[in-house]
This record gives structure tokens, C-alpha cells and sequence, in this order.
């Protein structure tokens, strides 16, 4: 009778100090629990069950290992069942205070993920996955700022501070070059806080200067920044912060000049750049039939890649629509209504019937020098079949070139192209089980970073997008999503969803996400960095301390040098 | 002192002793230790926690008779009745609670129980203090049998907190002892915390 935590209560209750270990407060004793659905911890009686909170990091100290991990679940227990229906009298105080943490306790559920190494800061031995658990009555505390930074490291030019874990000052960081490596998902509600999450995670990359990024910006927010509604302010974007690194594109010159964002080149794509494959995707949204989509392979064969559309848009009439029908052997109707739907893509200013430069080349020209791309949209943002024409477009054909590239390399020749990442916004349009075999970011989701290209997705709806793509979106943020199947398929895959599921849906929906996959050691839940004060810009524009970002044109080869590397080889000069 | 108030002092002498408990019949009439009190007998010490005080006839086939139909008072039946408080005797028991070993409280009954005619003494909160600051007579004390256990218990925990520096403290750790001990038998475990509330 004597052991056991009871002893402890010679001074326990409100008011007196939770035992302080260096660990952090002890929490209480591990009773219960198994790996895959995590131990269970009676809290001792002077730890509150209401300072603990979902999504909170623990330690547990087990007879030869340190456990990390994090708080699932908390629960209220009693040792009879019966203490539900007959209640003891609390009213009086000294039963109240001899009954909670003793007949009447809180229990929390906890997720070991890692096993701590022995020695906190040792370099050599990281954290590493849990594959047993702590023993019974193994005493489980707070973590501590140390534990926290031994997991997931100290910001430096490869971990970047992205916000601070929920009740916890300590700047937690993400391992960028393990981020940009597999495709990224950014999913959350709309109003949670996608955009200034993505702001933050583009400005980690530039920061970093492993990858280049292009950004295709649907509402023209990354690039110059954009009203933040909720603060009352502007929120700058990337080329205020880094103008130096950031090249801003535009469909939309106009908007971009009334917005005053100044654009270093004006994007005209030609109708000889359209391939049938970006017709096929804007199926959905060009409401077309199978047949009349794939009428435009037929066209292609006809009048070769270049001319297609431009002689098919000269068509006039139905009858030299059907005529054409016929000697291209397609169904009329179908010849019809693909003809009556192109005609829309005229109203697009950027489409012409022959543009004075290749966009692709030019953004390619830009990534290779090490900047970063915004692609802003104006008012074609508004408009979702402009949006994905474009972006599907300039996306095939800088993937082309990463691909040729990359295979020149495997050859022995070349450098490694720049690692690129390529952001796109309302990604299940481009992603759904429908479109995602048709698409180049099905392409690039599924072929991960063979290619050096990897993708950004931001969706609110992540359920349409396809598994397949799904299983390989390497690290996921998520802010708040309510509907069921989003919280599924965000969560598909992944160990120890069940329990991440709770702490998902119980996020606050603003600025919280919870982060999880390859660029950080464990799931975690984050209340995400500022973005928006002038102090946070002075923080976010300055590289993290001790390094310095690496001037563009470093460590890679441009346009120009492969030019003259392949002119060399082809006429060595003693030839 | 003892928890009255007055000075340890021998109050009786061991008449009848078994492993559990033992019988003490005290020196004066009306005499005994109250219930729950700790007491001391023996060498080496036995504590045990009063159970049961009566007050009886020496000779159980002579049953007491009422004397007092023409007396004006109480004190004036005895006055006239010299020879009752030579009839009359006080016994008290107590539950052993345990005992002392090598300078060591040991809070679990001895090999053997105390030797009859052995002094019976009550203890100084100091000691009473030292006793207690083990809670295992508790479970002693809850299985120990008697109809009134949760009186005693509670009567010996009101005692015994008088004699720690903060009495709050000390009732709130058997409290919790309590609970533990008694965490399937909720009404029993409200009821003597009722009793030993402050």
C-alpha cells in the first residue's frame, strides 16, 4: 500500500509543483498498451488531465530505451464501474481530492513512434523507429525542448523552422532535402491557412537553394503577395521577399500592371504547342466526349503537331467540319462539338496562333539559372480550363527536357539538372482517378524524383485525387479537413492512422496543420510560423543563421553551357 | 501525551492474547483507552489500535443489578454502594497492528501475540507518529473482522492525524491509501472518508 504513485500524495492537488524531472513534468505510469495501437499512461494524480492536450509530445523512459512519442487520445478511468452512477459526494473537498488521480483518474493514449538516442546530441545515432514499446509502469514525462530538438533537428540550412509544436515555444524544423525529394501535399479546407503554409514552405526551399520552383499561381498570391483579409493586410509574396531569386511570369499583363507586380516576361503560348494529351485532360472541363476528345489524335496525324488546331479552328461551317469528319474517318457529332469547344479556348489572349517564343524554354531558361518561377494567372485564374491547359502544357514539356537531360547524364555527359518542384493549386482537377493516367502530374507523382521533378499539390479536396498518386506524396500538411473521405485520404497509408485521425480532425482552424512523411521523423501537429508581420518577413528573408544561400547559376549547368558543352563534343577542337 | 491529553501511562495489564489481538483489563474502572487509540504492550513492542472497550462484571455469573431507584444521583449509587467498583472491572481490546523489530516498525502481526499479564501502555504522539507514517495497518485494520472495523479505522486515523505535523497531508495520503485498498467497494470507502473528513 504503501508504493506505487499514492505515496506521492503527501503534497498533491491544485497548487503544488508537478515533480520536475530533466526530462520535463512526469506525467504518470505506462499500465497498458500494444505497438500498433500505443500504450496507455495513468496519469499521476498532481498531473491534470486537462494540461494535456492531443497532439502533445511525451517521453517515456522504458528499462533500456527512451521512448519519444505523442499524445493520441485522453480519457478519464475508474477503478469501479459503479463510481458512473453513484458519484461521491464532491461537494465535500477532501473527497474530492482523495478520490481524483486514486479511484477517479486520467489516462492518455500515446503513440510511441521513436526509440531516443542514448545519448541526446549525439550525431552519429538519431532517433529511430519504434519497434517495441516501453515496458509496464515505465514513467512517462512531458518532453523537453532537448528531446524535441533531437528529433527533429536544429534549423540549419537543411531544416527549416515552420512553426512550433502545439503548447511548445521550440522551433520545430522540417528536413527540406528530404521534402523536395518525394512530392509534397498541402490539403486543408479552404479559409485554414494553405496558402500562407505553402508561402512558408516555397520560402524554405529558396532558402535552402536545392531546388528551383515553379509555380503555377491560380489567384496571383505567391508571387506579389496578396490581401490577407483576416489580419487586415497585405501578405507579400515570394518576389517582394527574395527579388533577386524570384522571376514572376504572367498570363495576364494587364492585372499584373494593375496589381503593380512587376513581371519579367509576359507568357504567349501558340496553337502549335497544344498536343491532343492536354485536350484529352480538359475533357471534364470542356464537357467532351471520349470519342470527340480523341478526334484530336486524328487531327494531329492530318495536319502534324504544329498545325492542327490552328487549320481545324479555320474550319468553317458544318459542312467542312463533317466533310473533314469523313476523310479523317471520326464521328461528325463528335468532329462537331470538339470544334464548337476549341472554338472557346479563343477567348484566351494568351493562346495565338503563333507565339514569338517558346514559354517553356524561357521558364527553363530561368530555372536554370537558379531562379524560381510564378506563373501568375490574372484573370484566367478564375477560369479552371485555362488553368490546367497551361499548366499541363509548360509542365510536359519542361518535363521533356528534365527527361532528355537526366538521360544525357545517365549517358556520362551533362550535370544533373537543378531538382525542381512544381506547385500546383486545385491539384484533384489534374489528379483525379479519371484524368491522372492522361496527365503529366499523374506522370510525375507516380515516377517520383527519377526525373529530378517533383510536385507541390494544394487541394482542399484530397479525396479526388487518385490513390495511386496518393501513396506517393511523400510529406503531407494538412490543415482542418471535416469530410470524412478527405480525412481518409489524406491519412490513406499511413501507420497509425487511426490515431492521427483523431488529432486531424481536432485541429483549430486556423494556422494549425499537422505535418507527417518523409521530411520529418514522426507526425506531428505544428501551430505554423507567422507569415505576414514585418518582423516575420525580416526572419523569413534572412537565411537561417550560419549559412548563406548559393549565389544562382551555382552547380548547374544553364541552357548556354549546354549548348557550347554539345558543340564541343560534337566538333572536339583538334577535330 | 497521549491523544486526551495526559502523559503516556500504563492503563492496564494483558489478560487474554491471541495472534490477532489481545485483551487488556484496565487498572481503574472506566479507565480504558479510547477506540482507535494505539496502544503499546509488550517488550519487544506490540501496537495494537483499541476495538472494543466494555465494562462489565468481574464475575459474569452475577450479573449487574439497577441500584439506583431511590438515589438522587449518580454518583451518589456508588456512594451507597461502595462495592460496586470492586464488582465492576473496565476491559478494552485491541487489534494488533504490529509491532517493533530491531528498531524498525514492522506494520504486520508478530510471530507471536504479547504474553499475558504483560503492561498494556498508551503512546506519545511522537510515537504514534512514527507508527503511522506506514499506512499498512490500514489493510489490517479493513480485514480485520469486527462489525465496527470502519469505526475503528476511522477513529485511528482521526487520532493518528493529530500527531503529524500537517494533519491535512497526512489524512489526504490514507485517504488515497484508502481509496487504493477499497477502489472496488466505493460505499464503503465514501462512508469512512465521511467520518474522517476534516
Amino acid at each position: 500500500m504503501t508504493g506505487g504513485p499514492n505515496q506521492n500524495g503527501e503534497t498533491p492537488g491544485a497548487g503544488s509543483d508537478p515533480l520536475i524531472d530533466s526530462n520535463g513534468a512526469a506525467l504518470g505510469l505506462v499500465v497498458d498498451g500494444s505497438l500498433s495501437q500505443g500504450v496507455e499512461v495513468r496519469l499521476d494524480p498532481s498531473a491534470s488531465v486537462e494540461d494535456v492536450k492531443v497532439g502533445a509530445f511525451v517521453t517515456i523512459r522504458g528499462d533500456n530505451n527512451n521512448f519519444f512519442g505523442v499524445v493520441t487520445d485522453v480519457s478519464l478511468g475508474t477503478t469501479d464501474p459503479r463510481l458512473k452512477h453513484t458519484p461521491p459526494p464532491v461537494d465535500n473537498p477532501f473527497i474530492a481530492q482523495v478520490m481524483s488521480g486514486a479511484v477517479a483518474y486520467g489516462t492518455i493514449s500515446v503513440l510511441p513512434n521513436l526509440i531516443m538516442p542514448a545519448v541526446i546530441g549525439d550525431d552519429q545515432q538519431g532517433p529511430s523507429a519504434a519497434k517495441t514499446i516501453p515496458p509496464h509502469f515505465s514513467r512517462a514525462y512531458v518532453a523537453s525542448q532537448r528531446d524535441v530538438e533531437a528529433v527533429f533537428g536544429k534549423e540549419d540550412q537543411r531544416h527549416f523552422w515552420i512553426g512550433s509544436p502545439l503548447d511548445m515555444e521550440h522551433k520545430l524544423c522540417i528536413d527540406l532535402e528530404e521534402m523536395v525529394k518525394r512530392s509534397i501535399g498541402v490539403f486543408g479546407k479552404s479559409g485554414t491557412g494553405k496558402t500562407f503554409l505553402t508561402r512558408l514552405l516555397l520560402v524554405g526551399i529558396l532558402q535552402q537553394g536545392q531546388a528551383s520552383t515553379l509555380i503555377f499561381d491560380m489567384h496571383s498570391e505567391y508571387g506579389w503577395g496578396a490581401a490577407d483579409p483576416e489580419n487586415h493586410r497585405f501578405a507579400k509574396g515570394l518576389k517582394q521577399l527574395f527579388p533577386a531569386q524570384v522571376s514572376t511570369f504572367t498570363l495576364d499583363e494587364d492585372s499584373s500592371r494593375r496589381r503593380q507586380s512587376p513581371f519579367d516576361e509576359v507568357v504567349r503560348i501558340g496553337y502549335g504547342e497544344i498536343e491532343p494529351e492536354d485536350i484529352e485532360m480538359l475533357r471534364e472541363t470542356l464537357n467532351l466526349s471520349e470519342v470527340a476528345a480523341s478526334a484530336a489524335f486524328n487531327l494531329q496525324q492530318k495536319f502534324g503537331q504544329r498545325h492542327w488546331m490552328s487549320k481545324f479552328l479555320a474550319l468553317d461551317g458544318r459542312d467542312s467540319i463533317f466533310e473533314m469528319a469523313n476523310e479523317i474517318q471520326v464521328q461528325p457529332n463528335a468532329l462537331g462539338a470538339l470544334h464548337n469547344r476549341l472554338n472557346r479556348l479563343k477567348r484566351f489572349d494568351f493562346l495565338v496562333e503563333s507565339a514569338n517564343q517558346d514559354a517553356a524554354n524561357r521558364v527553363v531558361e530561368h530555372l536554370d539559372q537558379g531562379r524560381h518561377v510564378v506563373l501568375e494567372f490574372g484573370k484566367y485564374g478564375r477560369d479552371l480550363t485555362a488553368y490546367m491547359l497551361v499548366s499541363n502544357l509548360l509542365t510536359r514539356r519542361i518535363h521533356n527536357q528534365y527527361v532528355d537531360r537526366k538521360e544525357e547524364v545517365e549517358g556520362g555527359q551533362g550535370r544533373d539538372p537543378r531538382p525542381l518542384v512544381i506547385v500546383i493549386e486545385e491539384a484533384h482537377k489534374f489528379l483525379s482517378q479519371s484524368v491522372a493516367s492522361h496527365t503529366i502530374f499523374g506522370t510525375i507523382a507516380r515516377e517520383l524524383r527519377k526525373y529530378n521533378v517533383t510536385l507541390m499539390v494544394i487541394d482542399q479536396r484530397p479525396s479526388g485525387i487518385d490513390s495511386e498518386v496518393m501513396s506517393q506524396v511523400g510529406t503531407r500538411l494538412t490543415c482542418l479537413l471535416d469530410n470524412e473521405r478527405d480525412i481518409e485520404a489524406v491519412l490513406e497509408g499511413t501507420p497509425g492512422s487511426r490515431q492521427l485521425r483523431t488529432v486531424l480532425a481536432r485541429l483549430e482552424p486556423k494556422q494549425q496543420a499537422l505535418i507527417f512523411g518523409h521530411a520529418l521523423p514522426m507526425p506531428v501537429v505544428i501551430h505554423t510560423r507567422e507569415y505576414g508581420s514585418t518582423n516575420s518577413y525580416e526572419q523569413l528573408s534572412r537565411s537561417a543563421a550560419g549559412w548563406t544561400p548559393p549565389a544562382p547559376g551555382d552547380a548547374m549547368e544553364t541552357q548556354k553551357e549546354r549548348l557550347d558543352r554539345e558543340i564541343s563534343e560534337l566538333f572536339p577542337e583538334d577535330g | 501525551m497521549t491523544l486526551d491529553g495526559s502523559r503516556p501511562r500504563r492503563v492496564g495489564e494483558v489478560v487474554e492474547a491471541n495472534s490477532a489481538s489481545f485483551t487488556a483489563q484496565c487498572y481503574n474502572l472506566y479507565d480504558a483507552p479510547p477506540l482507535g487509540c494505539i496502544v503499546r504492550t509488550g517488550s519487544p513492542e506490540v501496537y495494537g489500535v483499541v476495538c472494543r472497550v466494555a465494562t462489565e462484571p468481574l464475575d459474569s455469573s452475577r450479573p449487574v443489578l439497577a441500584r439506583g431507584e431511590n438515589a438522587e444521583t449518580e454518583e451518589e449509587v456508588f456512594r451507597d454502594n461502595p462495592q460496586l467498583t470492586r464488582l465492576l472491572t473496565s476491559r478494552f481490546e485491541a487489534l494488533i497492528a504490529g509491532h517493533r523489530e530491531q528498531d524498525t516498525d514492522r506494520q504486520y502481526l508478530p510471530g507471536l501475540p504479547p504474553p499475558v499479564h504483560s503492561f498494556v501502555y498508551t503512546c506519545d504522539p511522537v510515537e504514534v507518529a512514527r507508527f503511522t507514517t506506514q499506512l499498512d495497518l490500514l489493510r489490517l485494520l479493513l480485514n480485520s473482522g469486527p462489525p465496527m472495523a470502519d469505526e475503528v479505522l476511522s477513529a485511528c486515523l482521526r487520532g493518528a492525524a493529530a500527531t503529524h505535523t500537517d494533519p491535512g497531508a497526512f489524512m489526504l495520503r490514507a485517504g488515497k491509501a484508502l481509496a487504493a485498498e477499497l477502489a472496488g467497494d466505493l460505499p464503503r470507502l465514501n462512508s469512512i472518508l465521511k467520518k474522517v473528513s476534516p
